[in-house]
């Protein structure tokens, strides 16, 4: 049963009963990643074994991340090893032929050296049938920093070859929930994008939600119900260090970081129910953007930052409707259906992904802004939460497997889909961060 | 309400034990100038003191707070349902709210938080701003009975705190509530 706090230090107390903030390095339970389907147009690519100096064992098989990295796209079918003909890790150890006889359309060879007491990694991308380099570099890490290093080199290699940037070197925040009652657990953390690496950035006995990074990768936005109502909290990932930002009467909710970092948006029922506001982080100066006595919520940002687009029952049932970040009329975008909600849009602004109604399932779908045109990218009946991949080319959302909470990607462009899950638990929201340079 | 400038105290570089935690909040104790008393846990009632300023009238029941907690009350009841994706209250619940909203009137120093809850489907979000609509819904109602406003505060949990956490038309029909908590 909830009590009213009796005095601001038992409110105190609560808080640091229930809530741990951490800053960086807790390792956690990881996401593992199954694909699940719609590689048929991958591209065939062989990620030779790098090649080591005697006797240096790494901490990680940079290869293999490579290959998985490139797999989990959907874009590439990397060759298994044991179908490898030849092991080369250097120029002069290539023999173009090989690969082409293979069906190999890429090839791509590197080494691992010692360099102090880290590495010195170097990689080369060949055109197979043409004959050609098309990528080379070497660059050197630590010894923890070799994982981040493969993805990267995965990035270049998927750059160099579709002509968009990758995202394997790019981070997912996500909410997890084990328990119930007063002995549920819920907690806020952000791994790497296959599921690596993660890390408990908040961890409290009562409700976290709406997990919103900063255009810079360097802070999350999340609601939190540890003082006993919905409160919105900014906090930086290295530090751990955090700012409550919002704690108004009614609910808090909804954050959402401007392209510039510099103001949240958000949904406040301060002044008599859900209306969207928009706070400066500098000046702390707050502004109302909707005055609508329905609900009003779910603000995104355009990454022009010029308009936001949020969900509304003003029409008698949640629909998107769009308006200035400088005030005045807002019109309705999404029109298909009776339930379309917490829209967001893609990095180039010109479709949005969102959750829809369809025959009494939630299902994500894709709007296409310019056209009008709509699509659904899931198949659950209970999906929610969409982002969109920073380079545009999948959804990550929330869905429901067996019975539990697990994340899902899927593919925009024709790439593939895969399903992201903890051993035990529910996981839900996740949030893709952006391009971390 | 808003603090701006507040720094929240629990900031930990690096991984934080629980021993170090228990630190922290021996510290803060020390600093309190107010006479500190230990934390209640919600899971713990039978340390609380009396609430009610009234001799007790059950010795038996110790930790009894209000009319509320006895099964044969009609204030017992103190749930109220909605239907989906709607904040309309239904004429099933009208007398129960009655029932508080005279109760409230004559115990003017009686509080109550109505706690407003949503049922999984739809987007987590909307459930939260769903679920102030259906606290403010009997808040407002409560008021027209006649309750002071400074009586009653809301708190929407959206579907964050499901009664049932089945994922089927009898567990939603159970989500979708707003609580009277005294």
């Amino acid at each position: 049963m909830i009590r009213a706090p009796r005095s601001i230090w038992s409110l105190a107390l609560l808080t640091l009963s229930f809530v741990l903030v951490l800053g960086a390095g807790r390792a956690q339970a990881r996401l593992t990643i199954e694909v699940t389907g719609g590689v048929e147009a991958a591209q065939p690519i062989a990620v030779v074994p790098f090649g080591v100096s005697e006797g240096l064992i790494p901490r990680e098989d940079v290869a293999a991340i490579i290959a998985a990295d490139l797999a989990r796209s959907g874009r590439f079918r990397p060759m298994p090893t044991r179908d490898m003909l030849a092991l080369p890790s250097t120029h002069e150890e290539v023999d173009l032929r090989d690969w082409s006889l293979l069906g190999m359309n890429n090839l791509v060879i590197g080494r691992v050296e010692q360099e102090g007491s880290g590495y010195r990694v170097g990689f080369t991308l060949y055109d197979v049938f043409r004959g050609e380099q098309l990528a080379t570099s070497s660059v050197t890490t630590t010894q923890s920093g070799l994982r981040i290093t493969a993805h990267r080199i995965a990035d270049q290699i998927y750059e160099k070859l579709t002509g968009q940037p990758g995202v394997a070197a790019t981070r997912i925040a996500y909410i997890t929930a084990s328990g119930r009652g007063s002995n549920q657990t819920v907690t806020l953390r952000v791994s790497d994008a296959d599921g690596y690496n993660p890390q408990t950035i908040v961890s409290s006995g009562e409700p976290l939600m709406s997990p919103a990074w900063s255009p810079d990768g360097r802070r999350l936005a999340y609601v939190s119900f540890e003082n006993r109502r919905s409160s919105i909290y900014v906090q930086d990932l290295a530090s751990g260090r955090r700012d409550l930002v919002a704690s108004y009467p009614g609910i808090n909710s909804s954050p959402a970081f401007s392209p510039d970092g510099q103001r949240l948006a958000m949904t406040l029922s301060k002044d008599g129910n859900a209306d969207i506001y928009v706070l400066n982080l500098m000046t702390r100066e707050l502004t109302r953007l909707t005055d609508h006595f329905g609900i009003d919520t779910e603000p995104a940002w355009s990454p022009d930052g010029r308009d936001i687009i949020f969900t509304s029952d003003r029409g008698g049932s949640p629909q998107i409707y769009r308006m200035s970040t400088a005030g005045g009329p807002a019109g309705r975008v999404s029109f298909e259906g009776d339930y379309n909600a917490r829209a967001s849009y893609a990095p180039d602004g010109n479709s949005i992904t969102m959750v829809t109604r369809v025959n009494g399932q939630f299902r994500i779908a894709v709007q296409d802004l310019r056209r009008g045109y709509t699509r659904l990218v899931s198949s659950g009946s209970l999906d929610e939460s969409p982002s969109f991949a920073p380079n545009g080319s999948m959804v990550i959302y929330a869905t429901v497997h067996g019975g539990r909470g697990v994340l899902a990607t899927a593919s925009v462009d024709g790439g593939g889909n895969q399903r992201l899950s903890q051993d035990t638990g529910e996981v839900r929201e996740p949030a893709w961060s952006p391009l971390i340079k | 309400m808003t603090d701006h400038s507040t720094r929240v105290p629990v900031s930990f570089r690096h991984a934080v034990s629980g021993l170090s935690l228990v630190g922290v909040m021996v510290l803060l104790l020390g600093c309190a100038s107010e006479p500190m008393r230990e934390p209640l846990p919600p899971a713990a009632p039978a340390s609380l003191p009396p609430p009610v300023p009234a001799a007790p009238v059950r010795v038996e029941r110790p930790t009894y707070r209000g009319p509320w907690e006895d099964p044969s009350s009609p204030l017992y009841q103190r749930t109220i349902y909605f239907d989906y994706d709607s904040a309309e209250i239904l004429p099933d619940y009208i007398a129960l709210m009655r029932n508080h909203a005279a109760y409230l009137g004559s115990h003017a120093n009686t509080r109550v938080t109505l706690e407003g809850h949503t049922d999984e489907r739809g987007t987590r979000e909307y459930n939260l701003a769903l679920g102030d609509q259906r606290a403010e819904a009997v808040r407002r109602f409560m008021i027209a009975e006649g309750v002071i406003p400074d009586q009653m505060a809301t708190l929407s949990y959206g579907e964050e705190r499901a009664a049932d956490p089945g994922r089927n038309e009898s567990a939603w029909r159970q989500n979708r509530r707003v609580i009277i908590q005294y």
